[in-house]
């Protein structure tokens, strides 16, 4: 808007963004610096036990093998992943672009695993991954094999229930991309002569860089800081082979009732996540960022 | 032969995308001594949606998952249209931090913030009550709110609003009586993603509630057990039940979800 607004616009303004702003900082801000807080105590719930130990969480921290296990899960949970919805949700994008049978049925088959609420998804699997009556284990040649409970496939499990879950909110991502491609550029480049692949190795794929370059960072974000889909499938186990940062912090907090090295590894959970965004906006750069 | 095989990968994505909760369904309407069978059943029984409701307040936790989800979308919505508005339409200093710090939040990871917000929730008393998960709930939606109808705002020309101001509208009216009526269908669609985030939240729901009363259904589902054995055939009746007004939902207001998602982009 230019020019002519009033003190009295302005006012009315702030009284607008002013509900959210006061949620904002009471309800998101001041608990991550309340977590940080707690991260320098020594607090046992049961015990009404509260006292300072400064950097002490975090020195044990760093020598916390299981800690480390957590994160070398989270990493490998968010790597594999996010790469294999990157490639499915790539594939599903370009045939719900291209002129095909079914077009419509598959735009809306899409939406169902994204509709459906992580922790059912995460049941559903669980009874497809059942051992003894699981659809699954009775169709691939792994009879009486407890995918869920065998370190190695578990963590792979995990990353399936991920890929359904999540790989059509990447194609709808994607696909938005794909509809910004000119249809000319492929006209011109068919008159040239070039193949198909041709055509999606230079027109495609650069094109939709941006559209690629966002999704990823919003999924790698929501893979790193998984816990549903985990905790319900496998619950961590088999022997912590799929721990994640989260879960180990949910278990510190809520059932050793921990909350002084608890919040420290929820904080250094934070930290991981703010490290990857930063990372991610800088190699966005400035201007896509904000957009 | 390329017709072929693009048919054949749109037969592959549509099962693996529909097949898991078509078996769900298939599981949920088996007869108990079928549960093992892979084959199709010999008989449809309902067996297990009664069993599903028998002995556990799986009716109470329906309506109290509808009762969170429908208050955080309206809190949500409430406090979201006119600020989405203001940043859209109106001058004033700090909307791009304001934007910005939305964006942040929405990237926060649920743990980071689950240790005060279980004191303070505790301290307030409403620990077990549904009225400690609203607030988180309206709060960590709030992002994708602002994010989403900000963008519906400013795709409402700026005339309009002009207009509405030169009729002797204040910014407030504008937005009541000209802007928010225009920006209704992304209203709506920012409400389903809001209530299907909220109808679906797990570790809140999971730290705050504790008796099973109080649960709302991904907690319940996820603690879903018999005496001795897991009852694969309620739990995916538990399934069905609560997932499938989500699904109709969802393929009414596909269009509109779409939209809503990729204009927004914040969280699926």
């Amino acid at each position: 808007m230019k020019g002519g607004t009033s003190f009295s616009d302005r006012r009315q303004a702030y009284l607008m963004v002013a509900p959210p702003v006061v949620v904002l900082l009471g309800v998101a801000a001041y608990p991550i610096l309340a977590a940080v807080w707690l991260s320098l105590h020594r607090m046992i719930l049961v015990f009404h036990e509260q006292r300072f130990v400064g950097a002490d969480n975090y020195a044990f921290l760093l020598r916390d093998a299981r800690f480390w296990t957590a994160l070398g899960n989270t990493a490998y949970f968010a790597l594999v992943a996010v790469s294999l919805e990157l490639a499915l949700g790539l594939g599903f994008a370009l045939l719900l672009s291209a002129a095909v049978p079914g077009r419509g049925l598959l735009r809306a088959s899409i939406l169902v695993p994204w509709a459906i609420p992580t922790v059912v998804s995460a049941k559903l699997w669980a009874w497809l991954f059942n051992p003894d009556y699981g659809a699954i284990t009775r169709l691939l040649p792994l009879s009486d094999t407890n995918i869920l409970g065998t370190p190695g496939y578990a963590m792979h499990a995990a990353i399936l229930v991920d890929v359904w879950k999540t790989t059509p909110f990447v194609a709808l991502l994607l696909l938005a991309g794909l509809q910004t491609i000119p249809e000319d550029l492929y006209k011109a480049a068919e008159i040239d002569g070039a193949s198909r692949l041709r055509a999606f190795r230079s027109i495609t794929l650069p094109m939709l860089r941006q559209a690629i370059l966002v999704t990823v960072v919003f999924r790698t974000l929501d893979a790193f800081r998984v816990f549903d889909a985990v905790y319900v499938l496998t619950g961590g186990g088999p022997a912590n082979t799929t721990e994640t940062l989260s879960i180990y912090a949910y278990k510190t907090l809520m059932r050793s009732g921990d909350f002084g090295y608890g919040s420290t590894l929820s904080v250094a959970t934070f930290f991981c996540v703010m490290a990857i965004s930063v990372a991610y906006l800088r190699l966005l750069g400035p201007r896509e960022a904000g957009a | 032969m390329r017709r072929a095989w693009l048919t054949l990968a749109v037969v592959a994505a549509i099962t693996f995308c529909v097949g898991p909760f078509a078996w769900q369904a298939l599981t949920s309407l088996r007869p108990e001594d079928e549960l093992t069978r892979v084959g199709l059943p010999s008989s449809i029984s309902f067996a297990s949606y009664a069993g599903a409701f028998h002995g556990r307040p799986f009716g109470r936790v329906l309506l109290n998952s509808f009762v969170v989800a429908g208050t955080t979308t309206v809190v949500c919505i409430a406090i979201g249209a006119s600020a989405a508005f203001a940043i859209a339409k109106l001058r004033f200093r700090g909307k791009n931090l304001l934007l910005g710090a939305a964006l942040a939040v929405s990237m926060f990871p649920p743990i980071a913030t689950v240790s005060p917000l279980f004191l303070v929730i505790r301290a307030l008393g409403l620990r077990d009550r549904l009225g400690g998960l609203v607030l988180p709930y309206a709060t960590f939606a709030l992002p994708m709110t602002l994010w989403i109808l900000t963008g519906f705002f400013r795709d409402i020309p700026d005339e309009i609003y002009r207009a509405a101001c030169i009729d002797g509208c204040s910014p407030f009216q504008a937005f009541r009586r000209v802007l928010l009526p225009l920006a209704m269908p992304g209203v709506a669609a920012t409400a389903i993603l809001v209530f299907i985030f909220a109808y679906s939240e797990f570790l809140y729901a999971l730290t705050f509630t504790s008796s099973p009363e109080n649960r709302t259904i991904p907690v319940a589902i996820s603690l879903f057990a018999a005496e001795h054995k897991e009852p694969w055939g309620e739990i995916a009746a538990a399934s069905i039940v609560s997932t499938l007004p989500l699904v109709i939902v969802t393929l009414l207001f596909q269009r509109k979800i779409v939209a809503g998602l990729t204009a927004g982009g914040v969280k699926e």
